[in-house]
Protein backbone atom coordinates (compact mmCIF):
# COMPACT_ATOMS: atom_id res chain seq x y z
CA UNK A 1 0.00 0.00 0.00
CA UNK A 2 1.02 3.16 -1.09
CA UNK A 3 -0.05 6.52 0.85
CA UNK A 4 0.39 9.33 -1.32
CA UNK A 5 -1.39 12.20 0.72
CA UNK A 6 -0.15 12.94 4.32
CA UNK A 7 -0.61 14.85 7.47
CA UNK A 8 0.77 18.50 7.22
CA UNK A 9 3.36 19.19 8.99
CA UNK A 10 1.39 22.07 11.34
CA UNK A 11 -1.10 18.92 11.91
CA UNK A 12 1.42 16.65 12.78
CA UNK A 13 2.88 18.77 15.37
CA UNK A 14 0.16 20.14 16.87
CA UNK A 15 -0.54 15.81 17.81
CA UNK A 16 2.83 15.77 18.74
CA UNK A 17 2.49 18.63 20.81
CA UNK A 18 -0.85 17.29 22.74
CA UNK A 19 -2.51 20.34 21.32
CA UNK A 20 -5.50 18.48 18.72
CA UNK A 21 -8.40 18.40 20.06
CA UNK A 22 -10.12 14.71 20.03
CA UNK A 23 -12.10 14.88 16.55
CA UNK A 24 -8.55 15.92 14.49
CA UNK A 25 -7.01 14.03 16.91
CA UNK A 26 -9.11 11.02 15.99
CA UNK A 27 -8.20 11.18 12.11
CA UNK A 28 -4.63 12.19 12.56
CA UNK A 29 -3.95 8.86 14.69
CA UNK A 30 -5.82 6.70 12.34
CA UNK A 31 -4.08 7.99 9.63
CA UNK A 32 -0.88 7.41 11.67
CA UNK A 33 -2.02 4.05 12.29
CA UNK A 34 -1.65 3.14 8.01
CA UNK A 35 1.81 4.91 7.54
CA UNK A 36 4.96 4.17 8.68
CA UNK A 37 6.47 7.23 7.19
CA UNK A 38 4.14 9.51 9.02
CA UNK A 39 5.16 7.50 12.21
CA UNK A 40 8.62 8.42 11.18
CA UNK A 41 8.18 11.84 10.87
CA UNK A 42 6.29 12.17 14.44
CA UNK A 43 9.31 10.17 16.23
CA UNK A 44 11.49 13.33 14.82
CA UNK A 45 9.04 15.88 16.42
CA UNK A 46 8.67 14.01 19.73
CA UNK A 47 13.01 13.98 19.93
CA UNK A 48 12.16 17.54 19.12
CA UNK A 49 10.29 18.13 22.15
CA UNK A 50 12.15 15.99 24.20
CA UNK A 51 15.25 18.20 23.58
CA UNK A 52 13.20 21.46 24.19
CA UNK A 53 12.13 19.57 27.25
CA UNK A 54 15.88 19.62 28.23
CA UNK A 55 16.55 22.82 27.10
CA UNK A 56 13.72 24.45 29.17
CA UNK A 57 14.52 26.69 31.89
CA UNK A 58 14.25 24.34 35.22
CA UNK A 59 11.75 25.02 37.58
CA UNK A 60 12.90 24.30 41.58
CA UNK A 61 11.40 20.94 42.86
CA UNK A 62 10.01 21.80 46.45
CA UNK A 63 12.13 20.82 48.88
CA UNK A 64 10.71 17.82 50.04
CA UNK A 65 9.95 17.01 46.66
CA UNK A 66 12.32 13.88 45.85
CA UNK A 67 11.67 12.42 49.68
CA UNK A 68 7.58 12.36 49.10
CA UNK A 69 8.12 11.02 45.84
CA UNK A 70 10.13 8.41 47.28
CA UNK A 71 7.21 7.36 49.58
CA UNK A 72 4.94 7.39 47.11
CA UNK A 73 6.46 4.90 44.65
CA UNK A 74 7.47 2.68 47.37
CA UNK A 75 3.80 2.73 48.60
CA UNK A 76 2.19 1.64 45.49
CA UNK A 77 5.15 0.59 43.66
CA UNK A 78 4.15 -1.35 40.45
CA UNK A 79 5.69 -4.93 39.96
CA UNK A 80 8.56 -4.86 37.34
CA UNK A 81 7.04 -5.63 33.89
CA UNK A 82 8.75 -7.00 31.05
CA UNK A 83 9.21 -4.85 27.85
CA UNK A 84 6.89 -5.91 25.47
CA UNK A 85 2.93 -6.04 25.16
CA UNK A 86 3.21 -9.52 26.17
CA UNK A 87 0.32 -8.40 29.07
CA UNK A 88 -2.39 -7.78 26.01
CA UNK A 89 -4.37 -10.29 25.40
CA UNK A 90 -3.88 -11.67 21.46
CA UNK A 91 -5.76 -10.24 18.92
CA UNK A 92 -8.55 -12.92 17.72
CA UNK A 93 -7.04 -14.26 14.39
CA UNK A 94 -9.58 -13.28 11.58
CA UNK A 95 -9.08 -14.20 7.90
CA UNK A 96 -8.39 -10.37 7.20
CA UNK A 97 -7.32 -7.37 9.20
CA UNK A 98 -10.08 -4.89 9.93
CA UNK A 99 -10.56 -2.22 7.22
CA UNK A 100 -11.30 0.40 10.41
CA UNK A 101 -8.11 0.66 12.10
CA UNK A 102 -7.62 1.18 15.86
CA UNK A 103 -8.40 4.02 17.49
CA UNK A 104 -11.36 4.65 14.88
CA UNK A 105 -12.26 0.87 15.16
CA UNK A 106 -13.02 1.68 18.70
CA UNK A 107 -15.22 4.79 18.46
CA UNK A 108 -17.60 3.66 16.07
CA UNK A 109 -18.03 0.22 17.84
CA UNK A 110 -16.93 -2.30 15.38
CA UNK A 111 -15.28 -2.76 11.94
CA UNK A 112 -17.36 -1.84 8.45
CA UNK A 113 -19.53 -5.30 8.68
CA UNK A 114 -21.33 -4.55 11.44
CA UNK A 115 -21.93 -0.70 11.34
CA UNK A 116 -25.65 0.76 11.75
CA UNK A 117 -25.42 2.89 8.54
CA UNK A 118 -28.12 6.08 7.92
CA UNK A 119 -28.93 7.15 4.62
CA UNK A 120 -28.05 10.15 3.86
CA UNK A 121 -29.90 10.02 0.46
CA UNK A 122 -29.27 9.39 -3.39
CA UNK A 123 -27.11 6.23 -2.00
CA UNK A 124 -24.46 8.08 0.65
CA UNK A 125 -24.82 6.75 4.11
CA UNK A 126 -22.81 7.93 7.26
CA UNK A 127 -22.66 6.86 10.72
CA UNK A 128 -22.00 10.26 13.60
CA UNK A 129 -18.87 9.46 16.02
CA UNK A 130 -19.79 10.86 19.36
CA UNK A 131 -16.18 12.82 20.57
CA UNK A 132 -16.33 15.29 23.68
CA UNK A 133 -14.50 18.52 22.21
CA UNK A 134 -17.45 20.26 21.22
CA UNK A 135 -15.22 22.07 18.37
CA UNK A 136 -15.45 18.94 15.76
CA UNK A 137 -18.03 17.26 13.90
CA UNK A 138 -17.07 13.42 13.25
CA UNK A 139 -18.63 11.15 10.61
CA UNK A 140 -17.88 7.78 9.07
CA UNK A 141 -19.19 8.30 5.40
CA UNK A 142 -19.98 5.94 2.76
CA UNK A 143 -20.19 7.44 -1.07
CA UNK A 144 -21.62 4.92 -3.68
CA UNK A 145 -19.48 4.09 -6.49
CA UNK A 146 -19.17 6.55 -8.83
CA UNK A 147 -20.86 9.16 -7.24
CA UNK A 148 -20.27 12.25 -5.94
CA UNK A 149 -20.10 14.20 -2.62
CA UNK A 150 -22.47 17.27 -2.90
CA UNK A 151 -19.86 19.94 -3.97
CA UNK A 152 -19.28 22.38 -0.81
CA UNK A 153 -16.59 24.56 0.23
CA UNK A 154 -15.90 24.57 3.69
CA UNK A 155 -16.83 26.80 7.22
CA UNK A 156 -13.30 25.81 8.35
CA UNK A 157 -11.17 23.47 7.74
CA UNK A 158 -11.80 19.56 7.01
CA UNK A 159 -9.56 16.40 7.38
CA UNK A 160 -11.04 13.26 5.08
CA UNK A 161 -9.29 9.93 5.46
CA UNK A 162 -10.17 6.83 2.97
CA UNK A 163 -10.23 3.81 4.48
CA UNK A 164 -11.69 1.55 1.91
CA UNK A 165 -12.66 2.38 -1.86
CA UNK A 166 -11.10 5.72 -3.06
CA UNK A 167 -12.24 9.27 -4.05
CA UNK A 168 -11.42 12.15 -6.90
CA UNK A 169 -10.61 15.09 -6.24
CA UNK A 170 -10.60 16.97 -9.46
CA UNK A 171 -7.28 15.18 -10.66
CA UNK A 172 -6.06 14.07 -7.63
CA UNK A 173 -6.60 10.34 -6.37
CA UNK A 174 -7.72 9.36 -2.92
CA UNK A 175 -6.94 5.98 -1.60
CA UNK A 176 -6.71 4.03 1.48
CA UNK A 177 -4.93 5.89 4.33
CA UNK A 178 -4.53 9.11 2.41
CA UNK A 179 -5.50 11.43 4.02
CA UNK A 180 -6.81 15.19 2.06
CA UNK A 181 -6.94 18.45 4.43
CA UNK A 182 -9.15 21.32 3.10
CA UNK A 183 -9.75 25.32 4.37
CA UNK A 184 -12.13 27.60 4.22
CA UNK A 185 -10.89 28.64 0.69
CA UNK A 186 -11.44 25.18 -1.38
CA UNK A 187 -14.39 24.55 -3.01
CA UNK A 188 -13.92 20.75 -4.11
CA UNK A 189 -16.19 17.78 -5.88
CA UNK A 190 -14.87 14.57 -4.44
CA UNK A 191 -16.53 11.48 -6.35
CA UNK A 192 -15.99 7.99 -5.65
CA UNK A 193 -14.29 5.98 -8.11
CA UNK A 194 -16.42 3.12 -9.84
CA UNK A 195 -16.34 -0.19 -9.11
CA UNK A 196 -16.77 0.27 -5.13
CA UNK A 197 -17.96 2.52 -2.70
CA UNK A 198 -15.86 4.83 -0.91
CA UNK A 199 -15.89 4.47 2.99
CA UNK A 200 -14.40 7.72 4.49
CA UNK A 201 -13.66 9.17 8.14
CA UNK A 202 -14.84 13.34 8.02
CA UNK A 203 -14.04 15.98 10.32
CA UNK A 204 -15.14 18.89 10.47
CA UNK A 205 -15.08 22.33 12.56
CA UNK A 206 -18.26 24.20 11.02
CA UNK A 207 -21.35 22.64 9.30
CA UNK A 208 -20.81 22.41 5.89
CA UNK A 209 -22.00 24.88 3.54
CA UNK A 210 -23.45 23.40 0.58
CA UNK A 211 -23.72 25.20 -2.39
CA UNK A 212 -27.57 24.64 -3.71
CA UNK A 213 -29.97 26.11 -1.54
CA UNK A 214 -31.57 22.76 -2.04
CA UNK A 215 -29.16 21.20 -0.03
CA UNK A 216 -29.36 24.02 2.30
CA UNK A 217 -32.23 23.58 2.83
CA UNK A 218 -32.36 20.03 3.80
CA UNK A 219 -28.78 20.06 5.85
CA UNK A 220 -30.55 20.69 9.19
CA UNK A 221 -32.81 17.42 8.71
CA UNK A 222 -29.66 15.41 7.39
CA UNK A 223 -27.34 16.61 10.35
CA UNK A 224 -24.51 17.10 7.86
CA UNK B 1 -28.89 12.53 38.77
CA UNK B 2 -27.51 9.92 37.13
CA UNK B 3 -25.24 12.04 34.63
CA UNK B 4 -23.59 14.09 37.93
CA UNK B 5 -23.00 10.55 39.79
CA UNK B 6 -20.69 9.65 36.47
CA UNK B 7 -19.42 12.54 37.03
CA UNK B 8 -18.05 12.47 40.39
CA UNK B 9 -17.11 8.81 39.70
CA UNK B 10 -15.22 9.46 37.04
CA UNK B 11 -13.43 12.55 38.90
CA UNK B 12 -12.64 10.85 41.80
CA UNK B 13 -10.96 8.27 39.84
CA UNK B 14 -8.80 10.63 38.54
CA UNK B 15 -5.16 10.47 40.22
CA UNK B 16 -4.95 13.90 39.53
CA UNK B 17 -6.83 17.13 40.96
CA UNK B 18 -6.37 20.65 39.12
CA UNK B 19 -8.31 23.04 41.10
CA UNK B 20 -7.46 25.91 39.21
CA UNK B 21 -7.60 25.41 35.03
CA UNK B 22 -4.78 27.90 33.25
CA UNK B 23 -7.24 29.68 30.56
CA UNK B 24 -6.98 27.31 27.37
CA UNK B 25 -3.96 29.62 25.64
CA UNK B 26 -2.14 31.59 28.43
CA UNK B 27 -0.34 34.71 28.25
CA UNK B 28 3.03 34.03 25.63
CA UNK B 29 5.61 36.43 26.19
CA UNK B 30 5.88 37.83 22.97
CA UNK B 31 9.64 37.78 21.38
CA UNK B 32 11.32 40.48 20.78
CA UNK B 33 13.10 40.48 17.40
CA UNK B 34 16.81 39.70 17.46
CA UNK B 35 18.44 41.43 14.42
CA UNK B 36 21.20 42.95 15.67
CA UNK B 37 25.04 41.28 16.26
CA UNK B 38 25.06 41.88 20.25
CA UNK B 39 21.23 40.59 21.13
CA UNK B 40 22.47 37.50 18.28
CA UNK B 41 25.89 36.60 20.33
CA UNK B 42 23.37 36.39 23.49
CA UNK B 43 21.09 34.54 22.66
CA UNK B 44 24.01 32.12 21.52
CA UNK B 45 25.69 32.69 25.08
CA UNK B 46 22.05 31.90 26.27
CA UNK B 47 21.74 28.55 24.39
CA UNK B 48 25.36 27.53 25.47
CA UNK B 49 24.98 27.78 29.21
CA UNK B 50 21.88 25.86 28.87
CA UNK B 51 23.52 22.88 27.14
CA UNK B 52 25.50 23.25 29.78
CA UNK B 53 22.88 22.47 32.50
CA UNK B 54 21.44 19.55 30.04
CA UNK B 55 24.88 17.98 29.69
CA UNK B 56 24.72 17.62 34.00
CA UNK B 57 23.44 14.31 32.20
CA UNK B 58 24.35 12.70 29.03
CA UNK B 59 22.32 10.89 27.12
CA UNK B 60 24.33 7.51 27.70
CA UNK B 61 24.12 8.19 31.37
CA UNK B 62 20.41 8.91 31.25
CA UNK B 63 19.87 5.91 29.38
CA UNK B 64 21.61 3.84 32.14
CA UNK B 65 19.50 5.08 35.01
CA UNK B 66 16.42 4.65 33.72
CA UNK B 67 17.64 0.71 32.78
CA UNK B 68 18.93 0.60 36.32
CA UNK B 69 15.24 1.93 37.84
CA UNK B 70 13.40 -0.58 35.27
CA UNK B 71 15.69 -3.75 35.94
CA UNK B 72 16.57 -3.44 39.58
CA UNK B 73 14.11 -0.83 41.11
CA UNK B 74 17.33 1.19 41.78
CA UNK B 75 16.67 4.38 43.78
CA UNK B 76 19.67 6.42 43.65
CA UNK B 77 19.19 6.16 40.11
CA UNK B 78 15.83 7.22 40.18
CA UNK B 79 16.73 10.55 42.47
CA UNK B 80 19.72 11.20 39.96
CA UNK B 81 16.81 10.94 37.25
CA UNK B 82 14.15 13.46 39.16
CA UNK B 83 17.78 15.58 40.06
CA UNK B 84 17.64 16.12 36.15
CA UNK B 85 14.07 15.97 35.04
CA UNK B 86 11.99 16.92 37.75
CA UNK B 87 12.91 20.50 37.63
CA UNK B 88 12.65 20.31 33.60
CA UNK B 89 8.89 18.57 33.90
CA UNK B 90 7.74 21.33 36.81
CA UNK B 91 8.65 24.23 34.35
CA UNK B 92 7.42 22.08 31.38
CA UNK B 93 3.69 21.53 33.59
CA UNK B 94 3.62 24.97 34.95
CA UNK B 95 3.26 26.92 31.09
CA UNK B 96 0.07 25.38 31.83
CA UNK B 97 -0.68 25.54 35.39
CA UNK B 98 -1.09 28.90 37.34
CA UNK B 99 -0.47 27.15 40.48
CA UNK B 100 2.75 26.05 41.35
CA UNK B 101 1.49 23.36 43.38
CA UNK B 102 -0.53 21.50 40.80
CA UNK B 103 2.78 21.70 38.26
CA UNK B 104 4.50 19.93 41.40
CA UNK B 105 1.69 17.37 41.40
CA UNK B 106 1.72 16.70 37.97
CA UNK B 107 5.50 16.38 37.86
CA UNK B 108 5.12 13.67 40.64
CA UNK B 109 2.57 12.10 38.75
CA UNK B 110 5.21 11.99 35.80
CA UNK B 111 8.65 11.11 37.76
CA UNK B 112 5.70 8.06 39.06
CA UNK B 113 4.55 6.60 35.52
CA UNK B 114 8.51 6.84 34.93
CA UNK B 115 9.14 4.99 37.98
CA UNK B 116 6.03 2.49 37.29
CA UNK B 117 6.88 2.30 33.12
CA UNK B 118 10.57 2.12 32.86
CA UNK B 119 11.05 -1.60 32.58
CA UNK B 120 9.11 -0.93 29.53
CA UNK B 121 11.81 1.66 28.09
CA UNK B 122 13.52 -0.29 25.23
CA UNK B 123 17.02 1.81 25.01
CA UNK B 124 17.28 1.14 21.53
CA UNK B 125 14.31 2.79 20.25
CA UNK B 126 14.33 5.79 21.56
CA UNK B 127 16.17 7.99 23.95
CA UNK B 128 15.51 8.97 27.46
CA UNK B 129 14.13 12.45 27.01
CA UNK B 130 11.88 11.92 24.27
CA UNK B 131 10.39 9.47 26.15
CA UNK B 132 9.78 11.59 29.28
CA UNK B 133 8.51 14.33 27.33
CA UNK B 134 5.73 12.11 26.00
CA UNK B 135 4.69 10.62 29.40
CA UNK B 136 4.74 14.22 30.71
CA UNK B 137 2.54 15.22 27.79
CA UNK B 138 0.14 12.37 27.85
CA UNK B 139 -0.45 13.45 31.56
CA UNK B 140 -0.60 17.34 30.99
CA UNK B 141 -3.59 16.31 28.43
CA UNK B 142 -5.53 14.60 29.96
CA UNK B 143 -5.09 16.56 33.17
CA UNK B 144 -6.19 19.67 31.33
CA UNK B 145 -8.62 17.64 28.75
CA UNK B 146 -11.52 16.17 29.59
CA UNK B 147 -11.80 14.13 26.21
CA UNK B 148 -10.42 11.07 25.23
CA UNK B 149 -6.88 10.80 23.39
CA UNK B 150 -7.22 9.28 21.16
CA UNK B 151 -4.17 6.55 19.66
CA UNK B 152 -3.07 4.14 17.44
CA UNK B 153 -2.13 0.65 18.80
CA UNK B 154 0.73 -1.50 17.11
CA UNK B 155 -0.61 -4.74 18.64
CA UNK B 156 -3.75 -4.01 16.16
CA UNK B 157 -4.42 -6.03 13.41
CA UNK B 158 -5.09 -3.52 10.75
CA UNK B 159 -2.00 -1.67 12.40
CA UNK B 160 0.67 -1.18 8.96
CA UNK B 161 4.20 -2.01 10.30
CA UNK B 162 7.14 -0.33 9.27
CA UNK B 163 8.82 -2.61 6.49
CA UNK B 164 11.94 -0.81 6.52
CA UNK B 165 15.00 -3.13 7.78
CA UNK B 166 15.94 -1.77 10.98
CA UNK B 167 19.51 -0.32 10.85
CA UNK B 168 21.86 -1.28 13.97
CA UNK B 169 19.42 0.76 16.37
CA UNK B 170 21.30 1.57 19.20
CA UNK B 171 24.12 3.03 16.93
CA UNK B 172 21.93 4.50 14.80
CA UNK B 173 19.65 6.06 17.63
CA UNK B 174 23.08 7.62 19.50
CA UNK B 175 23.81 9.56 16.07
CA UNK B 176 20.67 10.72 15.51
CA UNK B 177 19.86 11.87 18.86
CA UNK B 178 23.37 13.95 18.54
CA UNK B 179 22.54 15.26 14.86
CA UNK B 180 19.13 16.54 16.15
CA UNK B 181 20.45 18.37 19.03
CA UNK B 182 23.00 19.78 16.62
CA UNK B 183 20.77 20.90 14.04
CA UNK B 184 18.65 22.27 16.55
CA UNK B 185 21.56 24.24 18.26
CA UNK B 186 22.00 26.16 14.74
CA UNK B 187 17.85 26.90 13.81
CA UNK B 188 16.80 30.66 13.39
CA UNK B 189 15.25 31.95 16.81
CA UNK B 190 12.21 32.53 15.11
CA UNK B 191 11.49 29.10 14.07
CA UNK B 192 12.55 27.65 17.62
CA UNK B 193 10.50 30.05 19.19
CA UNK B 194 7.41 28.84 17.27
CA UNK B 195 8.67 24.79 18.53
CA UNK B 196 8.32 26.23 21.74
CA UNK B 197 5.32 27.66 21.85
CA UNK B 198 3.55 24.75 19.96
CA UNK B 199 4.70 22.12 22.93
CA UNK B 200 4.88 24.10 26.31
CA UNK B 201 2.14 26.12 25.30
CA UNK B 202 -1.42 24.63 24.65
CA UNK B 203 -2.28 26.64 21.74
CA UNK B 204 -3.48 26.24 18.43
CA UNK B 205 -1.22 27.89 15.40
CA UNK B 206 -4.06 30.54 14.90
CA UNK B 207 -3.34 32.03 18.13
CA UNK B 208 0.45 31.45 18.47
CA UNK B 209 -0.01 33.71 14.72
CA UNK B 210 -2.54 36.40 16.73
CA UNK B 211 0.12 36.57 19.60
CA UNK B 212 3.13 37.22 17.44
CA UNK B 213 1.34 39.59 15.13
CA UNK B 214 1.97 37.38 12.57
CA UNK B 215 -0.28 35.87 9.16
CA UNK B 216 -0.90 32.22 9.69
CA UNK B 217 0.66 31.77 6.75
CA UNK B 218 3.66 32.66 7.95
CA UNK B 219 3.80 30.53 11.08
CA UNK B 220 2.87 27.43 8.73
CA UNK B 221 5.97 28.08 6.98
CA UNK B 222 8.38 28.18 9.33
CA UNK B 223 6.83 25.33 11.23
CA UNK B 224 7.52 23.31 7.48
CA UNK B 225 10.82 25.63 7.29
CA UNK B 226 12.44 24.14 11.04
CA UNK B 227 11.34 20.41 10.29
CA UNK B 228 12.65 20.62 6.87
CA UNK B 229 16.20 21.59 8.27
CA UNK B 230 15.97 18.71 11.01
CA UNK B 231 14.82 16.41 8.72
CA UNK B 232 17.90 17.00 6.23
CA UNK B 233 20.33 17.35 8.94
CA UNK B 234 19.34 13.60 9.76
CA UNK B 235 19.72 12.28 6.38
CA UNK B 236 22.40 13.64 5.98
CA UNK B 237 24.64 12.22 8.40
CA UNK B 238 23.24 8.78 6.88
Amino acid sequence: MTIRHHVSDELLLAYAAGTLEEGWRLAVATHLALCPDCRKRLSLMEDAGGQLLEEIVPEPAMATSFERLRQRVLEKSAPVRPASAAARPAAPARAAAPVLPEPLRSYVGGDVETLKWKSLGRGAYHIPIRTDDGTTMVRLLRIPAGKPVPEHGHGGRELTLVLSGSFHDGETLFARGDLEEADASVQHQPVATPGEDCICLAVTDAPLKFRSWLVRLVQPVLGI
Amino acid sequence: MVIRHAVASVSACMTIAVPILAPACPDIPIPKPRRDCAAGLQVKIKRARMSETARELTKDEARALLEAVGRDRDMAAFEALFRHYGPRIKAYMARLARDGSVAEELMQETMIAVWNKAAQFEPGRGNVSTWIFTIARNLRIDAYRKTRRPDFDPNDPAFVPDDSPPADAAVEERQEAERLRNAMAVLPEEQLELLRLSFFNDCSHSSIAERLNLPLGTVKSRIRLAFAKLRTALEDGQ
